[in-house]
């Protein structure tokens, strides 16, 4: 799975950005509405963006659907409604003390308040890990928490 | 007052007839501004003009209610600005907004305020024209954005962020220049702005902490009862803010700000048709205290403060932008869908309207909102082709 920038836009909701494997770069807008655009950056200026799609609440559900929905992503649209909780992408360095220890071992959420909701490795998606499983490197950990919490998380993984 | 309903009384037919006929002006004008793409305010700003002022449609019965209509329309336009934000939203932009913020403010306050002292004016005059110049329109920037298919863009988190910041400092500019007009005496003017700020202070202190629980408190109700309760709560509490000597202005917009989570949301779907209604009838009335021979002599600085304003917003743009964008079109646009001053503007000369000068204020914003508020949109619509115009330009 790419990384995953997350871009509060006041007023209007949040924007969602990554690089496909084809190097294009992709947004998705949610709308505080429910509402949600899909954008594709231009190459000749990487700043603007075309909108590929406006979406209804329903056309989305469609749309996830049809692209194979993943829990997470109806996991991250609820935690986003919640004032002060926020989502990261994280990907663990090679090099991570932390790589090769399961999320037990490494007591995550005892010390940094933050919940591993998924890890992602390869093509596999381990969503609602318990404490047994373990952690790779170049895995990539989805986790809640408030935002210090996170950036604890943050260090750990990339130490 | 006597229910009207099934009475035969004349005056009310002719109350009806002519507030029917005022509404179904302003719609026509709704439908014009649509379909040109821009804010409706300056047309309805325009038609003020025509015919207030024994112009050809005097109104006599209805002149009142329209008139109390306006003041509710202020009331609503400033309650929902406030809500515009979420308390997080306020919280990042000052973590995030503050060095574009100062920017913003110092390149189109000073212009206004700088212009209002050559003319002559009151200090406070000057000092809310300055205020009429620095606010971008945040209902005209964020349509923009929309419609133009800009929210994606790289530079927009910048923009909307300066609008944040811009929401913020009006919660204080509103309450200090409230309290200078007010203001008999230096030391009873410290007095009344220390209050000001003190109010403000403890409102944003309760809102950033404990919106959440003032929200539950009124998130039960049915859209009904939120629809009554929020319209209530914004008289009263601006109806006790004008008592105080703070505007009623200023009181709604703190309701707005106070007001968070959930209930914030669904408070700006249930009273924005109202708002819409009233505050239409804020901009034909505020225009209506307009004498049209004022506008030759506000002409030539309204032109010059549009320039220098246009300037002041690419600049703020480009300063909010850069941090978040990676080439000179995405800055350029950023400072072109910040040109249009709107609902900020003219609520600023509405409360300066008593003061010396005052008239020629509330000329002077009409014209510089006019002006702005028509080539904001066309400047955002062809920013792309503006950059092309830079020295250097046509880079990235």
């Amino acid at each position: 799975m790419a990384e995953v920038t997350e871009t509060q836009l006041p007023g209007v909701g949040v924007r969602h950005e990554f690089a496909t494997s084809t190097g294009e770069r992709v947004a998705v807008l949610s709308h505080r509405t429910g509402r949600r655009e899909i954008a594709v950056y231009e190459r000749s200026d990487p700043d603007a963006c075309t909108t590929v799609l406006h979406l209804s609440v329903d056309d989305s559900r469609t749309l996830s659907e049809l692209l194979g929905g993943n829990p997470i992503s109806e996991t991250v649209a609820s935690i986003q409604r919640l004032e002060g909780v926020a989502i990261d992408w994280i990907r663990v360095r090679r090099d991570a003390r932390q790589a090769g220890t399961t999320i037990g071992d490494g007591r995550l959420r005892t010390r940094t308040g933050a919940t591993v909701v998924a890890v992602v490795r390869g093509n596999e998606t381990l969503a609602a890990p318990g404490p047994e499983v373990g952690i790779e490197s170049e895995d990539l950990v989805v986790a809640v928490g408030t935002s210090d919490g996170l950036q604890q998380l943050r260090e750990l993984l990339e130490a | 007052m006597t229910l009207i309903v099934g009475a035969t009384s004349n005056d009310a037919a002719l109350a009806f007839i002519e507030i029917g006929a005022v509404v179904l002006a302003l719609s026509i004008l709704a439908r014009i501004a649509a379909r040109l793409g821009i804010t409706a305010i300056p047309l309805y700003l325009l038609a003020g003009l025509a015919v207030g002022n024994g112009g050809i449609a005097p109104l006599d019965v209805s002149s009142d209610f329209i008139h109390l209509a306006g003041e509710i329309g202020v009331l609503l336009l400033l309650l929902t600005l406030g809500l515009e934000y979420s308390a997080a939203e306020l919280r990042q932009g000052l973590r995030t907004g503050v060095r574009p913020g100062v920017v913003d403010a110092v390149a189109n306050f000073t212009p206004g305020f700088a212009i209002g002292m050559v003319l002559g004016w009151a200090p406070v005059t000057a000092v809310l024209l300055g205020g009429v110049c620095w606010v971008s329109s945040s209902g005209v920037a964020s349509k923009l954005l929309s419609d133009l298919d800009r929210l994606g863009n790289k530079e927009t988190p910048g923009v909307l962020n300066l609008l944040v910041i811009e929401d913020l400092a009006m919660a204080v500019y509103l309450p200090v220049v409230g309290a200078l007009i007010v203001g008999s005496g230096a030391s009873k003017t410290i007095a009344t702005v220390a209050l000001a700020l003190a109010a403000v202070g403890v409102i944003l202190v309760v809102a950033l902490r404990w919106g959440d629980r003032l929200s539950a408190l009124l998130s039960p109700a049915s859209d009904e009862a939120l629809l009554l309760s929020i319209f209530g709560l914004t008289l009263l509490v601006g109806g006790l803010a004008q008592q105080v000597q703070v505007s009623a202005a200023i009181g709604a917009f703190l309701v707005g700000l106070a007001l968070s989570g959930s209930v914030q949301a669904r408070a700006s779907t249930v009273i924005g048709p109202l708002r819409d209604l009233f505050a239409a009838t804020f901009f034909l009335v505020f225009s209506f205290s307009i004498h049209p021979g004022d506008l030759p002599d506000v002409l030539i600085p309204a032109l010059l403060l549009a320039v220098v304003g246009i300037a002041g917003k690419l600049l703020a743009g480009w300063v909010a932008a850069r941090p978040v964008t990676s080439g000179t079109r995405g800055r350029v646009r950023a400072g072109t869908a910040l040109i249009a001053r709107g609902e900020f503007s003219i609520v600023i000369a509405a409360l300066g309207a008593k003061t010396t000068d005052g008239a020629h204020l509330g000329a002077l914003a009409a014209a510089y909102v006019l002006i702005t508020a028509i080539v904001g949109p066309f400047a955002a619509k062809y920013a792309d082709r503006l950059t092309t115009l830079l020295p250097g330009g046509g880079g990235r």
